[in-house]
């Protein structure tokens, strides 16, 4: 599904601030694979899925998505097949068009046999309508409102559902939840858990929370200076508890789990 | 009276081109084209030349295809050669001088005296009785609206509306914002030269200047019908820049046949009107803010 060879990727390189972001990182994914990413601040979460987002280019190391290597396809070009939410909701939708405006936008640019010219008919206007109460928000009755009137919790939950309204190769989760309220943010989770299993993507998600990098998904993995420290799956992962999961990431890197906003939760 | 109703309606339409070209540049894009005045006078150039050798309808689709190509130079500086969009419509704006000149046959002006236009063609069948300019104004102007409203909808018009509103969420969708904006400027392009090419047959001539400040009077056109309709969708806004553009040559009139102001200040006077259209957010919050400063020192009193 999923082979991220050996990337690295160095910021501002040959100055003072030159920072080895990715560095000889191996990652393979299978279909329907959800994967959880932690990890301290600065680890190369981030980075990770903008490099396989096309965000930039990685200075060295392949890339491969279905078998098809991405390494050196443009971001808009990936972005067909690949689905990303970032962690500022006004960052994934578009403020002054209408909610089913987004939806069409979304709905059209992900599908495949589409002529610059096609517009969404009647009935998938409905079925926009049918996903969207699926959401539980009230968002069907709101269609022809423009999205900047939307709160932080509503617009992504819009743009979980964008990138998933033609199922994705591959869904990349930024911290979609971190910039909002827990409630709204438990919530986001509660829908993101649902719609991945129901159409069995294969997704990233960078989280600080820890509990819910072991809640969801089925793989977790530890990232620190640019490199995966530790990957749990299966029975190991299922007993692992907090407190362990930060023993062994002292044993791993000899060093303390930081992440400001791991602490505050 | 009638008559001033009659031009004021007929240039409005006209001129309503403009308008939308710019609300698909300015509002649409969120880009302030200057190509815009050199480009209304490419299309009056390339239409009054063709009209003149006996080409009026023919006319049309070329002064298009040349905005076309005004606009693609202009979105090719500015996403592909890293040139600053406002100064990238300047500088083909300042291009666009010499191509005139040179559509028009090295002259600074062209007149079509005595010569079959789509305007005389159609009062020639006798269509739409005395109101055949009207009629063929308000046609041409409707029929690119619906057309421009009909293009926003479909999957490239979303994308280009997409483009203008979040550059963050275009680049994470698969839009090449670079594609997205060379069509944008260029179908907006067309629709300035398709303003130029009807004014030029319906003036009968076209002066190489002609084009000055044009791209004032739209956005105050633009501006005068936002106020008017808001500005909350395509559909208004497309109509709004018709309404806008009517009121504007109505105002025009007005001042044109009772003198309050003499006719050569109205483009001052438009100027004005725009920049504090434009600027008006910026001074709301700013009077805003000096209610608060005042409020605040009484209360430390």
């Amino acid at each position: 599904m999923l082979d991220v060879l050996d990337i690295t990727k160095t910021f501002n390189a040959g100055t003072v601030n030159e920072k080895i972001a990715v560095s000889s990182l191996s990652l393979h994914l299978d279909a329907g694979d959800f994967v959880t990413i932690i990890g301290s601040n600065g680890a190369g979460k981030s980075t990770l899925l903008s490099a396989i987002g096309g965000s930039f280019y990685v200075d060295s190391g392949r890339i491969r998505l279905n078998g098809e290597d991405i390494t050196f396809v443009p971001e808009y070009k990936r972005s067909k097949g690949i689905g990303r939410m970032f962690q500022d909701p006004l960052k994934g939708t578009a403020p002054h068009m209408t909610i089913e405006e987004n939806l069409a936008l979304a709905y059209l640019r992900a599908s495949t046999y589409t002529s610059p010219f096609s517009r969404v008919s009647k009935a998938q206007r409905e079925e926009f309508r049918a996903r969207l109460a699926q959401l539980g928000l009230g968002l069907e009755d709101r269609m022809k409102n423009p999205v900047g009137l939307l709160s932080g919790g509503q617009r992504q939950a819009l743009t979980l559902l964008m990138a998933t309204l033609v199922t994705p190769k591959l869904l990349l989760l930024d911290e979609h939840t971190a910039a909002l309220d827990p409630a709204t943010a438990e919530k986001v989770l509660e829908l993101t858990r649902r719609i991945t299993a129901e159409h069995r993507l294969t997704c990233l998600m960078v989280t600080h929370n820890i509990q819910s990098a072991l809640n969801l998904g089925n793989r977790t993995i530890m990232m620190n200076n640019g490199k995966i420290v530790l990957e749990l799956s299966g029975k190991e992962r299922e007993g692992m508890t907090l407190p362990r999961l930060m023993e062994l990431f002292r044993e791993r890197t000899r060093q303390d789990l930081d992440n400001d906003r791991m602490l505050l939760d | 009276m009638l008559l001033i109703t009659q031009t004021a309606l007929e240039l409005g339409f006209l001129y309503a081109l403009v308008a939308m070209a710019l609300f698909l540049s300015y509002r649409i894009l969120d880009i302030a084209d200057l190509t815009t005045d050199g480009c209304f006078v490419l299309g009056g150039a390339v239409s009054v030349t063709l009209t003149a050798a006996g080409h009026p309808i023919l006319a049309i689709p070329a002064a298009l295809l040349a905005g076309a190509c005004a606009g693609y130079i202009t979105a090719f500086l500015q996403t592909r050669a890293g040139v600053p969009s406002i100064l990238a419509g300047i500088i083909t704006n300042t291009g666009l001088y010499t191509i005139n000149l040179m559509a028009m046959g090295w002259r600074s002006n062209a007149s079509l005296l005595g010569v079959n236009t789509l305007f005389t063609m159609l009062r020639e069948r006798g269509i739409g009785g005395d109101w055949y300019e009207l009629l063929l104004a308000a046609s041409v102007t409707i029929a690119a609206g619906v057309l421009l409203y009909l293009f926003l909808g479909t999957r490239l018009g979303l994308s280009i509306r997409a483009t203008g509103d979040n550059a963050d969420m275009v680049r994470a969708s698969s839009v090449n914002p670079t594609f997205t904006i060379s069509v944008g400027l260029c179908i907006s392009n067309s629709l300035t030269a398709l303003s130029g090419a009807m004014v030029g047959q319906y003036q009968k001539t076209m002066d190489i200047n002609s084009g000055t400040g044009i791209v004032v009077i739209g956005l105050a056109c633009l501006i005068i019908g936002e106020t008017v309709l808001g500005r909350r969708t395509v559909l208004k806004g497309v109509i709004a820049v018709m309404v806008g553009s009517i009121i504007y040559r109505f105002i025009y009139a007005i001042v044109l046949s009772t003198n309050v102001v003499p006719i050569d200040c109205l483009k001052l006077l438009t100027a004005i009107v725009v920049a504090l259209a434009i600027a008006a957010p910026t001074l709301k919050q700013w009077a805003l803010f000096q209610k608060r400063k005042i409020t605040a020192r009484k209360g430390d009193d």
